[in-house]
């Protein structure tokens, strides 16, 4: 390995001005929150030299911030750290045990759910919580601050709609209406530290005599992307989240799935099992807004 | 051409000046730079926790942490667990409970303990096990660990 070089800008102005440069000059920076899948990478195979340009020591990618309509996230806070925040998990709880789902307790001493999505791994569990929330990416760039839905962030497998002077500094994620809550399920084949095999996340509101007035599905790991499925919100809304409604909203789930087969699991299985997660995340959620 | 960079961190409650590359690890570091080589390489990945330290009091992989990272940060090793007059009790417990057998998770999993006591005082063994389901250990089956670590628990919570 050679050509490394590391620095951690204080300021947003100054990490732009750095990863510009670094376009300008044709030499490749690449952004650090906290390297959990980056130094991974670095160790096998995609191991050239490079910038590595850090955000830990940028306030605002450390900012959580509890807004009256929305929440921030910054980019550069640890699952730890998130989860240790009750007023968050309160907010947001699918979210925090998608976060909570990945990897060891070293791992969310240092992972962050910007990075999570970044790494736009198919199976990243945080994604569809994010979708599912309605989570939206706060991007800086050269001519300012650009916002981005996160179901349309991930371009593909390993990839995303940053451009390599950009990096996401947060995330926007519209705080919860009146009985609205969140959850996220996934399978894996062991109980702990695993990649999904299928996962969903909902959202949804409820009004006073518990019908679906609004909902948000999203799934993971049975595409090349997270996906948001409308079709399974339509599917509840305006049930009470009967046998019929979380079927329809199963099927729909199961419909939009276009997985592969691997070892962890058939395409076939995939479909399937993303469809009782929907259901059953649905449940979840709807007993969260409930309570 | 060197481009190394020089680092200034507090090891163990040490103040230490170290030169490294840009890319290398703060495992590698720790072993080959300030020769702690207490802190093992297992994985080199984050899956097995045999690298585990604190940086600034939270648990993490030292394979997945940049030395240049280090800067300004506090570190504690498995080295800096032992007490001046011997052993931590967490250390003690695992040598009375039989917790170990070659030893390589063994650091690891004590700096991964220290981290859970001062989190949670009493865990239960469910916490227990999935605190430490970071830690591999391919030799004891974990039982005699988790015994370990509910003995510690419980003499630290009789000290406190």
């Amino acid at each position: 390995m050679g050509g490394y070089t590391y620095v951690a800008p204080a300021t947003v102005a100054d990490a732009l001005t750095i990863l510009s440069e670094h376009k300008n000059n044709g030499t490749r920076a690449q952004v650090l929150a906290g390297g959990t899948d980056l130094l991974v990478q670095m160790r096998s195979g995609d191991n050239a030299g490079r910038a590595i340009v850090d955000i830990k020591n940028i306030k605002e990618s450390n900012n959580l911030v509890f807004g009256e309509t929305e929440t921030f996230i910054g980019a550069a806070i640890s699952s730890a750290v998130l989860n240790e925040s009750e007023k968050l998990k309160e907010l947001f709880p699918g979210l925090l045990e998608a976060a909570d789902l990945i990897g060891s307790t070293q791992i969310q001493g240092r992972a962050t759910i910007a990075g999570n999505l970044c790494n736009a791994s198919p199976a990243g569990d945080t994604i569809p919580a994010l979708i599912a929330n309605s989570g939206v990416c706060v991007i800086s760039g050269p001519s300012g601050e650009r916002q981005m839905a996160v179901e349309e962030f991930v371009t593909g497998v390993g990839t995303n709609a940053l451009s390599s002077e950009e990096f996401v500094l947060g995330l926007r994620l519209p705080n919860p209406a009146l009985r609205t809550s969140d959850a996220y399920l996934r399978f894996i084949p062991r109980t702990e530290m695993d990649i999904a095999v299928a996962g969903a996340g909902v959202s949804l509101s409820l009004s006073e005599d518990g019908t679906c007035i609004a909902a948000r599905v999203a799934i993971g790991a049975v595409a090349p992307t997270a996906l948001l499925v409308e079709d399974a919100a339509e599917a509840i809304v305006g049930s009470k989240l009967d046998e019929g409604a979380l079927s329809k909203a199963s099927e729909a789930c199961s419909g939009a799935a276009s997985p592969i087969s691997d070892k962890r699991g058939t395409a076939e299985y995939r479909r399937k099992v993303v469809g009782v997660l929907c259901k059953r995340a649905a449940v979840i959620a709807r007993d969260r807004a409930l309570s | 051409m060197s481009n190394k960079v020089q680092i200034q961190s507090s090891v163990n409650g040490e103040i230490v000046d170290f030169l490294c590359d840009p890319q290398e690890t703060l495992l590698d570091v720790l072993r080959n730079r300030l020769s702690l080589t207490g802190t093992k390489e297992g994985c080199a990945t984050g899956d097995c926790g045999a690298c585990s330290v604190l940086l600034d009091g939270r648990l993490t992989c030292s394979c997945l942490v940049l030395g240049v990272e280090a800067v300004d940060k506090e570190i504690t090793t498995i080295e800096g667990i032992s007490e001046k007059d011997g052993l931590h009790p967490i250390q003690r417990k695992f040598l009375e409970r039989a917790a170990l057998q070659c030893g390589i998770c063994t650091p690891g999993l004590i700096v991964a303990t220290k981290a859970l006591l001062e989190k949670h005082k009493d865990p239960d063994e469910e916490t227990i096990r999935y605190w430490l389901a970071g830690n591999l250990c391919r030799c004891t089956g974990y039982d005699k660990i988790v015994r370990a670590v509910q003995d510690a628990a419980k003499e630290l919570s009789y000290e406190a």
